[in-house]
């Protein structure tokens, strides 16, 4: 399929899982296939990166679950930055590691996992709706209980997939991707390259082999869809790329200029034909 | 002011700079802890990690601070790209995202942070400045501070302590011990706030109410200057000893192995 035919699958006030961490191996041409579909008041919940960012500044957010929003080589996101500090998004921050309980509660079916983190801090001021827990057990400890991450779809990006939908990764980390998979009623998975199932341990061992078919939907080839996070060993992040999508974040024009040239795109491909045009004239990385 | 390319072998310990003494004394932090995971945040921290593991507390495991742990001192900047194929660099194990949470939960764990502000309690805000519901300045977020330090021995790394230190932080995003005393039964059983370096002195919370205590002022810093800097009731204790000064050995390492490129003196250019 077509990242446009997984966008079809989608509908305004969805609750929408991304993979990947920060701004490593994002589902960037699903992102930018959302950017340019009319869909809105969503509810993302990831790890984020540039696709909380681009998501936020296009005004498509209503509610944000988040573990962090973060570039890496730019520790915050500027455009999550802007819509914390207007006042544009409902924001339910977790805990890094909180978060992945969340993910988990929802793979496994049951209503909430228990944690130490969040004790003591703002964690649990700031989300009124996080309950805790007593254990029935006679330590007696009180703990925080993560609820279930409700998620309709998940978007993934793996480095190769076969037409069933089994991903794989070649990075050096899977992150959480697996269990947005898992945790979501539905999931559609993006790929560098789509290969054949007898291909798939030609270039990784089989424990790079973790999103099996069972919780896929689609698969969408697209070469260097994760542009401009990183994607080893594929590709690593287009840095100079990154920052001046980061500097947009300042100038409302320059933001203007990068949704024309960038985001109003019909597709993918043409997506990486500019991208191959800005490589030939030099200013690329 | 020593150059910091200066010759290795015998490096003479009364030319250590304010980022080597403040870089030992936050490697001091981990004295003791044996064999657990050196998790330090950030490039100086990660320094101060590997000069801990280099000379006095060789069973820290610590990694390229990607997804691999690497048993040889590596300089910072470095990562491992293939794990099977990079030469001098000896990995020793496999920490992607998921085994960092699951082994910070199990306790074998010692995280150096940052932080916006903190308060005598070690309360630590790197998370919004300002009403957390419309920040004023949305900082880093709560991240993972709210799970370190609840599950495992954290320490920080405060490179202007004047900024800093405040009366009260706006967020909580590590409690301090005030907060952790109020948790019903054994919830804080695991917290512990070991140290806080800043550019001026070290500091602990060794006192009976938990409150920071002046451990030990850096060479060339007065008590004046430590106290003009802290807006809250510091512990001084009667005598307040200098912070020690790097060996021979401990400069040799900072200048030539862990940081040639002087990546550890960009938290002084304030």
């Amino acid at each position: 399929m077509t990242e446009d035919d997984v966008v079809v699958e989608l509908s305004d006030g969805m609750t929408i899982g991304i993979g990947g961490w920060g701004s490593r191996r994002k589902p960037m041409s699903l992102v930018r296939a959302i950017l340019r579909s009319g869909l809105k008041d969503l509810h993302v919940v990831s790890y984020g990166g540039p696709d909380v960012g681009l998501l936020c500044a296009a005004g498509r957010v209503r509610k944000l679950t988040y573990g962090f929003v973060s570039l890496d080589s730019i520790p915050l996101e500027p455009h999550f930055r802007i819509a914390r500090q207007t006042g544009t998004v409902e924001a339910r921050e977790y805990d890094e590691g909180a978060f992945y309980l969340g993910l988990l509660a929802a793979t496994h079916r049951v209503p909430f996992y228990p944690t130490r983190a969040g004790l003591g801090s703002d964690m649990l001021t700031y989300n009124p709706d996080l309950k805790t827990v007593t254990s029935p057990y006679e330590d007696g400890t009180e703990l925080v209980a993560v609820p279930a991450f409700d998620i309709d779809v998940s978007l993934v990006h793996m480095n190769r997939a076969d037409a069933a939908g089994n991903g794989q990764f070649l990075g050096p980390d899977l992150y959480f991707d697996d269990l947005f998979a898992m945790a979501a009623k539905r999931t559609f998975m993006s790929c560098e390259r789509l290969v054949a199932t007898e291909d798939l341990l030609r270039e990784g061992s089989v424990h790079t082999l973790r999103i099996p078919r069972l919780h896929t939907d689609g698969v969408v080839e697209a070469p260097g869809g994760a542009h401009f996070t990183e994607c080893p060993p594929d590709y690593g992040r287009d840095e100079a790329f990154q920052r001046e999508y980061a500097a947009t974040a300042r100038d409302p024009e320059a933001w203007a200029r990068f949704q024309a040239d960038w985001l109003d795109l019909p597709s993918h491909d043409e997506y990486r034909a500019r991208l191959a045009e800005r490589a030939g004239a030099g200013s690329g990385s | 002011m020593s150059d910091a390319g200066s010759p290795a072998e015998k490096a003479d310990m009364s030319d250590a700079t304010i980022d080597e003494i403040c870089l030992v004394a936050l490697a001091e932090a981990f004295r003791g802890d044996g064999e657990l995971l050196c998790h330090p945040m950030g490039p100086f921290p990660v320094a101060a990690g590997r000069l801990a593991r280099a000379s006095f507390e060789p069973d820290l495991m610590l990694t390229d601070t990607i997804a691999y742990a690497v048993a040889g001192t590596l300089a910072l900047g470095t990562t491992v790209g293939d794990p099977s194929g990079d030469e001098g660099v000896v990995v020793e194990g496999y920490l992607p995202f998921r085994t960092v949470f699951d082994q910070a939960w199990s306790g074998r764990r010692h995280v150096v942070m940052g932080a916006s502000q903190i308060d005598c309690h070690g309360n630590q805000n790197f998370a919004a400045i300002g009403d957390y519901r419309r920040p004023k300045a949305q900082l880093l977020g709560l991240r993972g501070a709210p799970g370190n330090v609840i599950n495992h021995t954290t320490s920080y790394w405060i490179p202007s302590q004047a900024r800093t230190f405040a009366e009260s932080v706006d967020v909580v995003s590590g409690p301090g011990y005030d907060r952790v005393a109020e948790l019903p039964g054994p919830s804080g059983r695991f917290h512990e706030i070991r140290r806080v370096v800043t550019e001026l002195a070290a500091y602990d919370f060794e006192t009976p109410d938990r409150t920071m205590r002046l451990r030990s002022v850096h060479p060339g810093v007065t008590l004046d200057d430590v106290l003009a800097a802290t807006p809250f009731e510091l512990v001084v204790p009667g005598e307040v000893p200098a912070s020690r000064l790097p060996t021979g050995e401990e400069l040799h390492l900072i200048r030539n192995v862990i940081d040639p490129t002087n990546i550890r003196k960009h938290e002084f250019r304030s």
